[in-house]
């Protein structure tokens, strides 16, 4: 088409500008068709670019898997780490740049098993992370293996007559270890996730986001959904409830469902912030 | 078609280069405007296009975009 195209930039629907945050160059990227990780990126640039934030004074951290190619893709300060440890870098990233924004994306296996003790010891700490934990319930680089957020009897290539192991619940591991705000998004609701990421990246403090997004490859195969869309509407859309919605729900109705929305959101002093003060007050004190 | 019909019609970007061909995209069109030619979304029906977004939103590989 040989329209020009900066003609009509003005005209009220135009499409958001992902190249700003992109290193075109790097795309297509590596995710499967259908893989949810890549709605999830695009809500999560959004959402940056609704909180007005500086991409130099961004630092975005990952471990290893399939989610933690992510930062390969976007022109921020990036990190690709150790599995399991991209926590510990982005506390010493934080720590020695309490100016800038840190935030780590992680899948559920690099958060929960093979970080799970850096994940409850972030939270603890409140330092001003965020986390976004991209739930796929399954390992995808290495083979479809089942996680630690694989549901029960679900098929996995490690569990082929239906996992025994019961799941852990992101968001209350992360309540329970301390995060001041919590909450949960999917791929599918992706205005509500963009909105959710925002308060996430604004709140001071350790902010996690649990986003329940699609493996079709190996999760969906195995367990007999026909296409990512099959996946995107019985997992994520019928799968959850808002929270909001919930209140007026009998029982029931919530059976089974996860609750989507901001679970939990508390003030509490910051890591970076106390430390200064005591660093500050010890250093007075020898004057 | 005249050409003030031909103004008001949205326009749909579909990058051949990144589509993996997943369908996302017309599988949630509301108004049944794209089709998958081969392993790649094209339009089919553009006059039916509300402009909703949909299918930008919920593609994973930045592979479409409406302009109005």
């Amino acid at each position: 088409m040989s329209t020009p195209v900066a003609e009509k930039k003005e005209k009220l629907s135009v499409p958001f500008d992902y190249n700003k945050y992109l290193r075109p160059n790097k795309l297509p990227h590596i995710w499967c068709p259908g893989c949810g990780h890549g709605i999830v990126l695009k809500a999560m640039l959004r959402a940056i670019d609704k909180a007005g934030l500086d991409k130099n004074n961004i630092a975005l951290v990952s471990g290893i898997g399939c989610s933690s190619r992510t930062p390969g893709y976007v022109d921020f300060n990036t990190l690709h780490t150790l599995h399991g440890r991209a926590l510990p870098f982005a506390t010493g990233i934080k720590l020695a740049k309490p100016e800038m924004k840190v935030i780590v994306v992680t899948g559920d296996g690099d958060a929960l098993a093979i970080g799970g003790n850096h994940f409850i010891h972030a939270c603890r700490r409140n330092i001003d992370i965020t986390v976004l934990v991209f739930t796929n319930a399954t390992y995808g680089m290495t083979g479809g293996q089942y996680s630690p957020t694989t549901p029960l009897e679900s098929i996995a290539t490690t569990s082929r007559y239906g996992n025994i192991e019961p799941p852990f619940d992101t968001c209350e591991m992360a309540k329970a270890s301390g995060a001041t705000f919590v909450a949960r998004g999917t791929a599918y609701h992706t205005i509500e996730l963009e909105k959710t990421i925002h308060e996430a990246i604004t709140h001071k403090g350790t902010s996690v986001v649990d986003i329940i997004d699609a493996c079709p490859t190996y999760f969906g195969r195995a367990n007999k959904f026909k296409s990512a869309t099959q996946m995107m509407e019985e997992i994520e859309k019928d799968g959850t409830v808002n929270v909001k919605q919930a209140a007026s729900l009998p029982p029931e109705k919530l059976a089974g469902k996860m609750l989507r929305g901001v679970l939990h959101k508390v003030e509490r002093p910051e890591y970076c912030e106390k430390y200064e003060t005591l660093i500050m007050e010890k250093a007075n004190a020898k004057k | 078609m005249t050409e003030s019909a031909a103004k008001k019609l949205p326009r749909i970007v579909v990058n051949e280069k990144l589509c993996k061909g997943c369908s996302i995209c017309v599988d949630f069109c509301p108004t049944d405007v794209l089709e998958m030619k081969g392993s790649i979304a094209a339009v089919k029906n553009l006059e039916a296009c509300t402009r909703c977004q949909l299918c930008d939103l919920r593609c994973p590989d930045f592979a479409i975009q409406v302009f109005d």
